[in-house]
């Protein structure tokens, strides 16, 4: 049986990869290429990502859930070139997610325990949702463990960490005010490097072209001082965001519905975070469905869900804090005056001016003229005079 | 300046709250309010400037006209040191005096200009130095300058109070700031002209050449003449005392033979160039060229021979002529020869006036009580009844 099975897989990887993806050959080249511009790696990356996931045996990959909503692997579900059901069945081995999987109670413990022996050192670790401490962490248990249990447990024999979502990043909405369970991120359970792909819910492609920056390269790519990949978050949404214009020039909705939001005018003095908060959304976009798809696009300023102490601790009203460019004092109008020539008065201040001048050069001429012959001090017509 | 011991300098004296500096502080005080408006409001509020005219009298007559007109240094200090021409010596501190009045005042006037005034120190900042703009070069070196010729100057103010040991030390470093004094004028006159290259097109062809700076700094050199014609028969007048036609004269001619250099390079550049014939369209730039170019030559007229020159009147219209050819060259280069485009139009309004009328005042109100109270104008020798 076991044998069979093994057989079976044998044969289902011999079939070329877009058979086994469900796409077009075109599709396929596309997806890699898109993921290579995501990670903004330089021409002829799209041709090794291929390769790596077309040779590449499927990593095993451990996906825990703490705290959190399941957001991100809703979105990560909605994920359309390749769908994610393909590529997490396909590309990789998604051995133990509870969302995703069948199974229950013992027999899925079970699971996450022989992949791990299995794939000792080589499985990538996935932690959704954020880990509650207070209390020796008792807020959350599975199978009768804590997650900071199961998360250190997990991590330890694991290739690479991966952080999603905001919760797992810094803790995320349930380690606001108060936070009762004293939730936090993974990174400050573990002594080991995570990479941390914040958002709420992340873009899914920035967890898939770190996936496959892991593939294709064996290593996890750059991340900045919060871990976080520097391809997808190295830029403000403020400096890429398509309403940046009306920023700049100073046209803002004042508030939701009125006339500046109907025209999709810049929403900083609704409160949007996009000035202060590191993302691609306006770039990479959500949903695969074309130009605005983004909380900005669609008229909701940012939340600053990337950003920790941004997003679910700024209430949404609340103006962001300039990063980059300040607003001037004034801005332009839109139709600038263009100056109406001279006008009565002007004309006559200079007039005036230029009489009273001509007058008063042509009396000292007159005067000095006078005062010939030369050397000779000038004629004395004036009262307020000086002396030596 | 006083290191050539022979000049003697002396306080007119007089009194100093007179019909005339009443006057002249009645139009400071205007406009001190003009500004006021202008700091609280902004420029918006007060002036004609639009984006397509950015630059108005503020910048043209108060800095570009207002630092030419303060050359009279600067030439005669050329004279002096370069030429070695000690007998004008004695026409040095008072064209200081002016100098140092006008190019403080030209430097306190690009505050009002200025959209931030509040950032005019980054200036001397090097880390927002940068070196390849002409403007740069224009603010920093107007500013050192300014320094320059408050040092150059001080001397006077040291003697006034007396301080002969702090003032004798200063003459011994003298000679670095009449070095100074003589190098940034002409580097940043010519850059006053390198502006307009940066304009382009938009600069009419009878001013836009590359040989601008060289224009610019010539009529500079020349305005600096002409002021000194123009105060030193202002100030005989004013203060009854005798016309120094001596000097004058002699300097008027060397002024004439650097006019008709100028004049001869400004044609060969026009001709070479092409563009003499715009000046025979029926345009107001045409007409506003043969105004400035009537001026030059209305200057050769007036002060045609040495006998006319030894009249007093014409070496003051022939001053205030090549001063008029001057001022038409700037305002002709920077406003009316300047065209940004279809619709716009600029015309200083009445505040701009108002604002610029008063530091021309200040000036001529700063001037009447430095030369009554501190050593500046040489002694006169023929005793004055009081």
């Amino acid at each position: 049986m076991h044998k069979e099975l093994k057989e079976l897989a044998e044969a289902w990887y011999a079939r070329p990869i877009e058979d086994r993806l469900g796409m077009t050959r075109r599709g396929f080249m596309q997806f890699c290429a898109t993921l290579a511009t995501t990670l903004g790696l330089s021409r002829g990356a799209e041709a090794q990502i291929q390769k790596a996931i077309e040779q590449a045996r499927r990593p095993s990959v451990i996906w825990l859930h703490f705290q959190e909503c399941t957001g991100c692997t809703e979105s990560m579900l909605r994920a359309e070139h390749p769908t994610l059901e393909k590529l997490i069945l396909d590309v990789i081995s998604l051995d133990y997610h509870e969302t995703l999987f069948a199974a229950a109670g013992h027999q899925f413990e079970a699971a996450r325990i022989q992949a791990m022996t299995e794939n000792k050192g080589k499985y990538l670790l996935v932690i959704e949702g954020a880990i509650p401490t207070r209390e020796n962490g008792i807020y959350c248990k599975i199978g009768g463990h804590t997650a900071i249990d199961l998360a250190r447990e997990c991590a330890a024999d694991a290739a690479a960490v991966i952080a999603i979502g905001s919760c797992a990043a810094w803790g995320g909405m349930p380690s606001t005010s108060p936070n009762p369970t004293g939730a936090t991120g993974v990174d400050s359970i573990l002594d080991r490097p995570v990479v941390n792909i914040p958002g709420c819910p992340p873009n899914p492609y920035n967890f898939l072209a770190t996936v496959v920056h892991f593939l294709t390269f064996g290593t996890l790519p750059e991340v900045d001082h919060e871990g976080r990949p520097l391809f997808a978050y190295s830029r403000l949404i403020h400096d890429h965001c398509e309403r940046r214009a009306h920023f700049d020039a100073g046209r803002f909705a004042m508030e939701f519905g009125d006339e500046g939001h109907r025209k999709g005018y810049c929403l900083y003095k609704l409160g949007c975070k996009g000035p202060e908060t590191y993302a691609n959304c306006p770039t990479v976009l959500f949903g695969d469905v074309g130009a605005g798809t983004w909380p900005v696009g669609c008229g909701h300023p940012c939340i600053g869900c990337t950003e920790q102490g941004v997003g679910f601790e700024k209430p949404i009203h609340t103006l962001a804090q300039l990063k980059s460019v300040h607003p001037p004092i004034s801005f332009p109008r839109i139709h600038e005056q263009q100056g109406s020539g001279a006008k009565t008065g002007e004309a006559a201040v200079i007039a005036a001016v230029a009489g009273a001048a001509a007058g008063a050069g042509a009396m000292l001429a007159r005067n000095l003229g006078k005062a010939r012959p030369a050397d000779a001090p000038a004629e004395r017509t004036d009262k307020d005079g000086g002396s030596a | 300046m006083s290191s050539h011991g022979h000049v003697e300098h002396a306080p007119v004296g007089g009194r100093l709250f007179t019909p005339v500096t009443f006057f002249l502080a009645m139009l400071v005080i205007l406009a001190l309010a003009v500004l006021g408006v202008r700091f609280i409001h902004g420029l918006g509020a007060v002036t004609n400037l639009n984006d397509g005219y950015p630059w108005g009298i503020w910048v043209v007559a108060d800095v570009v006209i207002g630092s030419a007109f303060a050359c009279g240094g600067f030439a005669v200090a050329a004279l002096v040191y370069i030429f070695n021409r000690g007998e004008y010596h004695p026409l040095i501190r008072p064209a200081l005096l002016a100098s140092l009045l006008g190019y403080t005042l030209a430097g306190v006037g690009v505050l009002f200009d200025l959209g931030r005034y509040w950032n005019f120190y980054h200036i001397f900042l090097p880390g927002y130095a940068h070196v390849n703009s002409v403007m740069f070069e224009v603010a920093l070196c107007v500013s050192l300058y300014i320094m320059v010729l408050w040092i150059e100057f001080s001397p006077a103010i040291l003697e006034k109070f007396g301080l002969k040991h702090a003032r004798k030390k200063l003459v011994g470093t003298m000679y670095i700031f009449i070095g100074l004094g003589m190098v940034l004028p002409m580097m940043h006159q010519s850059s006053l002209g390198s502006l307009l290259i940066v304009f382009g097109h938009q600069v009419h062809p009878l001013w836009q050449t590359m040989w601008l700076p060289l224009i610019f700094l010539l009529t500079a050199m020349l305005m600096g003449y002409a002021i000194i014609l123009f105060e030193s028969c202002v100030a005989a007048a004013g203060y009854r005392r005798s016309v120094e036609v001596h000097l004058l004269n002699p300097m008027a001619r060397l002024m004439l033979w650097l006019l008709a250099g100028f004049l001869a390079f400004r044609f060969a550049d026009l001709i070479a160039r092409g563009a003499l014939g715009y000046a025979f369209e029926g345009s107001l730039q045409a007409i506003f060229f043969w105004l400035e170019i009537a001026c030059f030559a209305l200057t050769f007229y007036l002060l045609r021979s040495s006998e006319a020159r030894r009249n007093p009147a014409n070496l003051f219209l022939g001053g205030v002529a090549l001063l008029m050819g001057g001022i038409l060259l700037r305002i002709n280069a920077y406003l009316i020869g300047y065209d940004p485009g279809a619709h716009w139009s600029y015309f200083p309004s009445v505040g701009e006036l108002v604002v610029t009328i008063g530091i021309f005042a200040l000036k001529i109100l700063a001037y009447i009580i430095i030369t009554r109270r501190f050593p500046v104008l040489p002694r006169e020798h023929a005793p004055a009844t009081h």
